[in-house]
């Protein structure tokens, strides 16, 4: 009988504060990790998950300690008073995955000295007995060509192959346990899958117990055997990952998985409670009528039309005064948006999705094509009406709002700027009703962006776009650092908002489950060029293209659960 | 709130004291050494008061001229705080515009603007200011003279200092034009210069204020130094600097005060001004304040 991979009891860490009081950032967790098993740690921001990742690294910041519990890896415990354990070594015993594999290796080493330091430090091994093992490690992360990679340096890796050298290095000296934080976070999803089928595999050979620290509810559903929910430090719920995920016993782990975009069909909206003010309703019916007057003569049925459009991105020369050419981030795209509707455009890193956006906005210089908004074409320099009639929200709550301005300013900018209030005074008016239909309180107005959590900030961004009564805005990728329940909440937000005014939205995204729940059509796109475009959905039922295929079939799924699951989990 | 260094807060006291005594010279000082009328050659070279042969008249004795002493420095110190401080003003009015302009469009602007500063920064400060201010008095009738002398050193120090301050403020307003609240004004429409005044700005001033203290004792050495020289102040209008230079042609005839106590009084002030200055400059760089 081998001892388990990892045996946690009762930790506690607490971070010491000023005034002498401390703040439990792990408060009694139980966790147990038998060899060979994934074990997912899953909860929100703040929920404490990556905190008893770094406890166990031994990378708790400078206040942080580890006030009470016992920690046993591969059965022999850990003293945390010294930071190592008796024979436990962090980097030996212990390997570590980090979430973005552009910052996780050092960018000056090869990759041979990256995964060879770690050799020779710990199992005292020479140059040429760590280069060949070195390069075992490579074959078995799947790397193509090790021998050349050996000698390549992390930059010219992609970010699919680094952070194989990452597990590779991870796995260097045969640890009992894997704690990979939020491992393919900073990935595309045809890399993640590649890296999720590799550790899965990894496990299985090797007997590595995994603690999978992630806020990705598909992404445990697709590799994790057991999965701990927490919330506020405390474990919420623990079982294996069919129970918990199909039914789970506490409510908090009932709303967090219903929160979670389905890929498999659209509901009309997301389950949350409790998440708005109770005037938000009211105020979008103000919203509303303010919206139903001004629509008048002829409307053209497409608002904005984008024929042929192409962006380049040069590289400047030493005195900036280079000649423009080089990357071609847009490639001939061609789409039109329909007033009212919610257009998507998905695609991964590089696809050109945001580069689309922008143009549309006014915000890069396009090289070839027109974009007409409600027939009229239109440059990079623009009337001030047509400004106003085309706004944006973008993705970084935190850096979307200016730290320096109160909210009331940021709000009373574009009304002013753009005639839609005719003082301060009527402005104020319409920023009370506007921050009441993004669901927060009149008074948060007098408030700086500080003072407001990451979706408060969303909420305060959107109102901000309305603000100047736009026709069209444009989401650049809206939810994609927030918590999933923020996220459902940001995301009904929208749907209401259009509902409200008949807004138009167009609708950036990486992430198909929320594409599928948004929008009503959706272009996917590959290379700076549009694949597919089709409704919603018929793309997501009877997809046309091969690349569209392939991407949803990699999609982490919490509905394909079942699938995975049921035929091993029938006979327990 | 984190809490101040005892040094800092000491020396913080120190600047703040001198530069209001300084200010209010006129009122504060026994007498007025400007004033031609005020003092008499009888009693010129009159060792301090507490030295054998001083008298009380005097607390730091006279100069060369039987100015008190006392009075020159008070009214030597503000006008070497006048002109640091216009220097300073003007050097980051200058090098805040050019770097927000060159940060924000970019291109042959920048391109052009950088040059400039990085040809400047090339010229030692000491020497670029001679040849300003030896330019100004060859092409202004009476440049040495009390009225414009003053605004010709500050020119002839700012002229160098603004470079820093351009390079400060472009690389922050290349990150901050990047950041969504600058895209979003974009996208408002708002034209190129409200953005810049009202968004990037007050985002990029807290590294300009820390520069600027910091800056200013560079600025009241520079004067110095170039009045010290003969190229800035008369001494019918003392600087410390000119105090300094009038004091030292006495010192190896054992009359020390004239030198000593201007000379003192600036690197009292210097150092205080300086520490102020490393402390914001540590406060407000996020890498250094987690570490404090």
């Amino acid at each position: 009988m081998s001892a388990a991979a990892l045996s946690i009891r009762g930790l506690r860490v607490e971070y010491p504060l000023e005034d002498g009081r401390v703040v439990a950032a792990v408060d009694g967790l139980d966790l147990e990790i038998a060899q060979g098993e994934i074990h997912a740690l899953v909860g929100e921001s703040g929920a404490g998950k990556t905190t008893v990742g770094n406890a166990l690294m031994g990378l708790l910041d400078a206040p942080g300690r580890v006030a009470a519990g016992r920690v046993a890896i591969a059965g022999r415990n850990v003293d945390f008073r010294t930071g190592r354990a008796a024979g436990i070594v962090q980097g030996r015993d212990v390997g570590a995955i980090f979430q973005d594999p552009m910052t996780s290796l050092n960018p000056l080493f090869t990759v041979e000295s990256q995964i060879g330091e770690t050799l020779r430090f710990h199992l005292g091994l020479d140059r040429e007995a760590a280069r060949a093992r070195a390069l075992d490690l490579l074959r078995a992360v799947g790397i193509p060509e090790p021998e050349r990679r050996l000698k390549a340096y992390p930059h010219q890796l992609s970010g699919g192959q680094r952070q194989r050298v990452v597990i590779a290095a991870a796995l260097s000296c045969d640890p009992k346990l894997l704690v990979a934080d939020e491992p393919t976070t900073a990935l595309d999803v045809s890399v993640q899958a590649q890296i999720l089928d590799l550790v899965r595999a990894l496990v299985r050979e090797r007997g590595l117990g995994v603690l999978l620290v992630t806020h990705n509810m598909g992404v445990v559903a697709e590799i994790a055997d057991r999965v701990t929910v927490m919330r506020g430090g405390k474990v919420v719920e623990s079982g294996k990952v069919a129970d918990v995920l199909t039914r789970p016993k506490h409510a908090y782990v009932q709303g967090l998985v219903a929160a979670v975009p389905r890929i498999d069909k659209r509901l009309a909206r997301f389950a949350t409670i409790g998440d708005e003010t109770a005037g938000a309703q009211a105020a979008r019916d103000d919203l509303r009528t303010r919206y139903m007057r001004p629509r008048a003569e002829k409307v053209p049925d497409a608002i904005l039309e984008v024929a042929n459009l192409t962006v380049e991105y040069g590289s400047g020369s030493l005195l900036g005064l280079g000649r423009k050419g080089g990357f071609r981030a847009v490639d001939d795209v061609s789409f039109a948006v329909k007033r009212g509707e919610i257009f998507g455009i998905v695609g991964e890193s590089g696809s050109g999705k945001t580069t689309v956006a922008n143009a549309v906005a006014g915000l890069v210089r396009t090289a070839a094509g027109t974009i007409r908004f409600a027939g009229q074409a239109i440059g990079e320099k623009r009337p001030r009406a047509l400004r106003g009639a085309m706004q944006m929200v973008f993705q970084d709550p935190y850096a979307s709002l200016n730290s320096r301005m109160r909210i009331d300013d940021a709000l009373a900018e574009p009304m002013l700027f753009h005639g839609v209030a005719a003082g301060r005074s009527d402005a104020d008016a319409r920023i009370a009703m506007l921050i009441e239909a993004v669901g927060l309180a009149p008074d948060a107005g007098r408030r700086y962006p500080f003072a407001f959590s990451g979706g408060q900030r969303q909420r305060l961004s959107i109102a901000r776009a309305l603000a100047a009564e736009p026709q069209l805005v444009v989401c650049d990728e809206p939810t994609s650092s927030l918590d999933v329940s923020v996220q459902a909440q940001i995301l009904n937000l929208l749907k209401d908002l259009r509902d409200a005014t008949g807004l138009t939205l167009l609708f950036i995204s990486h992430d198909l489950a929320v594409v599928r729940q948004m929008c009503d059509r959706v272009a996917v796109m590959q290379g700076g060029r549009i694949v597919e475009l089709a409704d919603c959905d018929t793309l997501f039922a009877d997809p046309q293209h091969a690349y569209t295929k392939r991407l949803l079939s990699l999609v982490p799924n919490v509905a394909r659960i079942g699938n995975r699951l049921e035929p091993t989990g029938a006979s327990p | 709130m984190t809490r101040i260094p005892k040094s800092v807060a000491i020396a913080g006291a120190i600047a703040v004291a001198l530069i209001a005594t300084a200010l209010l010279a006129p009122w504060v000082a026994p007498a007025d050494p400007t004033d031609i009328a005020s003092y008499n050659l009888i009693d010129s070279e009159l060792p301090p008061s507490f030295v054998a042969g001083g008298e009380a008249r005097y607390f730091l004795g006279t100069d060369n001229q039987g100015r008190d002493l006392l009075s020159a420095i008070l009214y030597g110190a503000r006008v070497s705080i006048l002109i640091g401080g216009g220097a300073v003003a003007l050097a980051a009015l200058l090098g805040v515009t050019l770097g927000l302009v060159a940060g924000y469009f970019g291109g042959w602007l920048d391109a052009v603007i950088m040059r400039v500063g990085d040809v400047i920064l090339s010229l030692p400060t000491i020497l670029l200011a001679l040849l300003v201010s030896g330019l100004a008095r060859a092409l202004i009738p009476n440049a040495a003279s009390a009225s414009w002398a003053p605004f010709i050193l500050i020119g002839a120090i700012a002229i160098h200092e603004w470079v820093q301050y351009a390079r400060t403020v472009r690389a922050a307003t290349m990150v901050e034009v990047q950041r969504e609240y600058v895209r979003a004004a974009k996208v408002i429409g708002l034209p190129p210069l409200r953005i810049l005044g009202r968004h990037i700005l007050p985002n990029v001033m807290s590294s300009v204020l820390v520069i600027a203290t910091i800056n200013l004792a560079g600025a009241i050495l520079t004067e110095a130094t170039l009045s010290f020289l003969g190229v800035g102040m008369p001494p019918t209008y003392p600087s410390l600097g000119t105090l300094i230079r009038i004091g030292n042609e006495f010192v190896f005839s054992g009359i020390w005060w004239i030198a000593f106590f201007p000379a003192l009084t600036l690197v009292i002030g210097v150092l205080a001004v300086n520490i102020v200055g490393d402390w914001l400059r540590d406060r407000f760089n996020p890498k250094l304040r987690s570490l404090a």
